[in-house]
């Protein structure tokens, strides 16, 4: 069988000190080698099948190492797959896996959907034939946990965005139907080549700068920024060592910044979130004094993230009521703290104070709950309960190849527009372009565009 | 009822005699099939009920793929028209289309002398009542006179008079078009044998007595003035044409519309069946579209020997005296007489999702059907599926293979997917939008694609299948010249290229290179480098788009090797897709209903999303290997 090239993150997101991309397909190696540089300057192509390589990969449009990698190839037959396989291991964490594999999917691999590595071994005949059932099974669930995570998105800063160049494209786009299907038609001008050209411009532009954003996106390069609230002897300090000791930070190797630990990145069960300004924090014992200080309120309005730390112990203070209305409406996760005491507190009232949101309840102490706060923050993100002020997922480099793909087609039909070629072939990739615009919020169907034509134009005999 | 008697044996029946019923029967007959056509009336044989013009975007390039496969519609359209344009000449040349103004009468009569003059085929009046049917197999037809005729296959293509039923304000009457006999038994007949049938509305406008209308207030819509043929095999043009008119809704037309609305069948709930969105009423124009402030009307004559008038544009249910005020509302018809009322009609037609690709039911063997029956509109789109079902029908009859076009071969490959694929919510008309490779499906280029495969079934001459290879032969000869022979920057080039630009050659250049600009053409290039013997307009034409286009072309042919590579996955027809488990239930009800072919039809079906598709070749896969071992 011959199958596109697929890649995808094969290790567990963020965890571990190294992550691997892999790539299977017919057009692996040379993927690879159009981003893979070894200091001999020897392609893969070259090597032989079953070998590893030291090198770096290269963004080959602006010329910047990317990451600092080992290579390993693997020649069809004797792979998992039984096709070309390039696994490509680079440093762990969200920030530089995900670059590679950006990188990797705009040179040409597709993101492998869920299971699909397996799915062609099993195609492949590298599979047992008792596995098919599970296999189908594996597509199914993560297929189904992919679209939960794809419909919260839609609800996304993204998602409108994206509704909205396709609006203007697919407006052009019916206008300039409407006259080859019905000629005679008066209503419309016939569509111009310059208006043609100031909408995929603009179009253009947008798409550029999304992917300006995705490239450099504050998640992937910053983490969430998450502020850790309470009044003093909460044990905010105790819940910051705890989310650091618990979890491997994240190595960065943005400018500026040297391969070392920094304390205030880590990556919980593979959101990474940015501590901010946690020595602040450690000053302020006395929040609420200081609540009023520009710096604070600027720290906390920032911020994606609330962790709030109440003393369970203790009944709620005016202190706290202060804190409450000061962060409410922000996306929050309440940490009762001190369970190994007797319980005063009233959680009910914390409830109502937040609006309902979620409370965990640990013993920093005692080293208890902490399982308890990591599921909570990984489920508000994954669910996309927490919308950063940039659009950037964890899933972005589907979006990002994508996006790469919708600019390289309008520039194509700009380019076509400025030579002169015939509106309606002009049309054929304005069309792709909302087409493919339109697979990143999953709705693609050409009867879309039909029923467009009619919705605006009255039309026939 | 009558005594029944045994009337004769055929190998193809077809029921009904319009533009779909005459195309099924010449190909059926022409490869050789012993053929009966069975038609209420014989005097309505290719009726036009609607408006008296065939061609268009899309349509009139069916009509083209049609006479590449040997079909008739193109060369009657050439010989009776009264008028011919190229529309869309100003765009590409994906989208140019031809149309035609018909005399209805004389192309009825030429269509009809055409089906008489074929051998192998009977032309007989009668009404079908019942198909005879053993264990799933149709095997003849039994008609109201008693007579049964058996035949190894039969087609369906009766149009609208399924239970038609004219409606004019609340007027509503069993019929066909046009006041014809309506065909209630065998509407019934389809019912007890099990088909999913649904109810469909189409209309038409009032025509009016050319001698009453004041043409001084329109504007004339001339034809070309120069010769046009849909036939690759025409050679003589019909030059002495009748213009159209164009005129306007007034003020007034809006505001009798809006007064009279509660008597409008489609308004007072009179009418409930799917109508086509892009052939609305005037009723529909004016109340969907409140903020325009007028619209087209277009008067097209309905022959060279009558004085009738089309009224394009004025659609309409409403009642006669209303029709009457609304046509005296119209600027250049304030004094026109009407002659007939426009009316809606309702019919029953076929959810097409129950035939597969070759028209031939599902559910009953060896029974096809076609044209407006299966949920479309336009004659073109009946003609072609007639086309279509005749031969695959005859093929059938005779042993021979069937004929599917996928949706890179032709728009009538399209339209036939569409139906058979998604099905169709209101009558379905074929758009170039329609189409995902129209710049592979041009008007230009329908002999092309299709001359092989017509002669292959016998439907094309020796002689036109000779033209055919020397034109292609033609056509690749000189792409290859243009690419290989150079241009220098001489005195006559700077010239003959002066002409259209005024960027100068500088340096030496391949002719082909040259001709992808898009201000030169290849009048141009054949001066300066001429070829050892001057070319048709026809393989001239070719050679530009191919080279001027390549890229293009070439992108499209990419898609389309992408598609064929999944139209290569078949699904078993035995496949359980209830026993799969993983696939979404509203995907595994539309697969368990249009039962598809491969894998590429599954992926183009509504409700059925890429994890489906993902699982069901997982599934086949699985049988594959399960088979092997």
């Amino acid at each position: 069988m011959h199958f596109d090239t697929i890649a995808a993150i094969s290790t567990p997101a963020g965890e571990g000190a190294i992550a691997i991309v892999r790539l299977s397909g017919d057009e692996a190696v040379q993927i690879a080698d159009r981003v893979f540089r070894s200091p001999s300057g020897k392609k893969l192509i070259e090597e032989q099948s079953h070998t590893i390589h030291y090198g770096h990969l290269i963004d080959p449009e602006s010329g910047e190492t990317v990451e600092e990698v080992m290579v390993s190839l693997m020649r069809a037959p004797k792979t998992f797959t039984r096709e070309d396989v390039v696994e490509v291991n680079c440093h762990g964490g969200i920030v530089s896996v995900n670059r590679v594999l950006a990188l990797i999917l705009v040179e040409g691999a597709r993101l492998a959907e869920p299971g699909e590595f397996t799915k062609r071994a099993f195609l492949n005949g590298r599979i047992d034939l008792s596995q098919s059932e599970a296999v189908m099974d594996l597509i199914r669930a993560k297929t189904d946990r992919a679209m939960n995570v794809a419909l919260n998105q839609m609800e996304g800063k993204l998602s409108r965005l994206i509704r909205e160049l396709r609006l203007a494209l697919v407006e052009t786009i019916a206008e300039v139907e409407v006259k080859i299907d019905y000629p005679e038609y008066d209503e419309v001008e016939e569509t111009t080549i310059p208006q043609m050209i100031k909408t995929c411009t603009w179009v253009k532009e947008e798409i550029d700068k999304l992917l300006q954003t995705s490239a450099q996106g504050k998640i992937l390069r910053e983490g969430l920024s998450t502020v850790i609230v309470g009044r003093p002897n909460v044990g905010k300090s105790s819940l910051l060592n705890s989310l650091v000791q618990e979890n491997k930070a994240i190595v960065t190797d943005i400018a500026g910044t040297t391969r070392d630990i920094i304390e205030e990145y880590v990556n919980v069960r593979g959101v990474p979130l940015k501590l901010v300004d946690t020595a602040g924090i450690r000053e302020t014992e006395d929040i609420v004094e200081r609540i009023g200080v520009e710096r604070s309120r600027q720290v906390l309005k920032e911020a994606d993230l609330i962790l709030l730390v109440l003393n369970s112990a203790e009944e709620l203070s005016k202190e706290d009521e202060l804190l409450f209305e000061a962060i409410s409406g922000m996306d929050m996760i309440v940490v009762a703290n001190k369970t190994d005491l007797v319980q005063k507190v009233d959680l009910s009232r914390v409830r109502e104070l937040t609006n309902n949101a979620t409370i965990v309840t640990t013993s920093l102490l005692q080293d208890d709950g902490i399982d308890e706060l990591e599921e909570a923050i990984a489920g508000l993100f994954f669910e996309g309960t927490i919308e950063s002020e940039d659009m950037t997922y964890v899933s972005n480099a589907r979006h990002i190849a994508l996006l790469h793909k919708a600019s390289a087609r309008i520039e194509e039909a700009l380019g076509a527009a400025e030579a002169g070629i015939p509106v309606d072939m002009i049309q054929i990739d304005v069309t792709r372009t909302w087409e493919i615009l339109g697979e990143i919020i999953g709705d693609t169907v050409q009867e879309g565009l039909i029923n467009e034509l009619f919705s605006r134009f009255c039309l026939g005999k | 009822m009558p005594n029944k008697f045994e009337a004769g044996t055929f190998d193809c029946i077809v029921i009904g005699a319009g533009h779909a019923g005459v195309e099924a029967a010449l190909a059926a007959a022409r490869m050789g099939a012993s053929t009966l056509v069975l038609t209420l009336n014989l005097d309505m044989v290719a009726f036009m009920p609607c408006n008296p013009s065939i061609g268009g975007p899309a349509k009139g390039i069916v009509v083209r793929e049609i006479d590449a496969l040997g079909g008739a519609m193109g060369k009657v359209i050439d010989k009776t028209h009264i008028q011919m344009r190229m529309l869309n000449t100003g765009k590409g040349p994906a989208v140019r289309a031809l149309r035609a103004q018909l005399d209805k009468v004389l192309y009825q009569q030429e269509m009809k002398r055409v089906l008489e003059e074929t051998d192998n085929l009977k032309l007989l009046q009668g009404a079908v009542e019942e198909l005879i049917v053993e264990d799933d197999v149709v095997i003849g037809v039994s008609t109201q006179s008693g007579a049964i005729y058996r035949a190894k296959t039969v087609l369906i293509t009766t149009g609208t008079f399924l239970r038609g039923e004219v409606v004019i304000g609340d007027i509503r009457y069993s019929s066909g078009p046009n006041n014809q006999m309506p065909s209630i038994k065998l509407a019934d007949n389809l019912r007890e044998l099990g088909f999913g049938m649904v109810r469909f509305k189409t209309g038409t406008p009032p025509r009016v007595n050319s001698r009453t209308i004041d043409y001084s207030k329109t504007e004339i819509q001339p034809g070309d003035d120069v010769p046009r043929a849909f036939s690759f095999e025409t050679t003589e043009f019909i030059m002495d044409q009748l213009p159209c008119w164009l005129t306007y809704t007034s003020p007034r037309t809006h505001e009798i519309i809006n007064e009279s609305l509660h008597l409008s069948p489609m308004y007072s709930g009179e009418i409930k069946s799917a109508s086509p969105s892009y052939c609305p009423s005037i009723e529909d124009k004016i109340v969907r579209f409140s903020d325009k402030s007028r619209h087209q009307i277009f008067l097209e004559p309905e022959g060279r020997n009558t004085q009738e008038v089309y009224v394009q544009g004025l659609s309409t249910s409403l009642p006669e005296y209303i029709q009457k005020q609304l046509i005296e509302s119209v600027p250049g018809l304030e004094n026109a007489e009407m002659m007939r009322a426009g009316y809606a009609i309702e019919y029953d037609s076929i959810i097409p999702t129950q035939l597969k690709p070759t028209l031939e039911t599902k559910k009953i063997r060896n029974l096809y059907t076609a044209g407006q029956l299966n949920g479309t509109s336009g004659y073109e789109e009946a003609a072609g599926q007639g086309l279509m079902a005749g031969i695959n029908a005859a093929a059938r009859a005779l042993g021979k293979e069937e004929l599917v076009l996928g949706r890179a071969d032709a728009y009538i490959g399209v339209l036939i997917d569409d139906l058979v694929t998604k099905g169709t919510s209101e009558p379905y008309r074929l758009l170039t939008s329609r189409a995902e490779y129209r710049l592979l499906l041009r008007h230009d280029n329908a002999d092309l694609r299709l001359t092989e495969i017509g002669y292959g079934l016998g439907l094309i001459s020796e002689n036109r299948h000779e033209n055919y290879l020397v034109k292609k032969k033609e056509i690749e000869e000189e792409v290859a010249r243009l690419r290989k022979i150079t241009i220098k920057p001489e005195e006559h080039v700077h010239e003959i290229m002066g002409e259209s630009t005024e960027i100068k050659l500088k340096e030496p250049m391949k002719a082909a290179h040259i001709l992808k600009r898009p201000e030169i053409n290849y009048n141009q290039i054949a001066r300066i480098v001429p070829p050892i013997e001057k070319l048709s307009l026809e393989v001239e034409e070719q050679v530009e788009i191919f080279i001027k286009y390549e890229g293009y072309i070439e992108k499209s042919m990419q898609q389309v090797e992408r598609m064929k590579k999944m139209e290569d996955k078949k699904i078993p027809d035995n496949i359980d897709y209830d026993a799969i488990s993983g696939i979404a239930t509203e995907a595994k009800v539309t697969l368990n209903v249009v039962r598809p072919l491969s894998i590429a039809q599954a992926s183009r079906m509504p409700g059925v999303n890429p994890a489906d598709i993902s699982i069901l070749l997982v599934y086949i896969e699985h049988g594959k290997i399960a088979k092997i071992t």
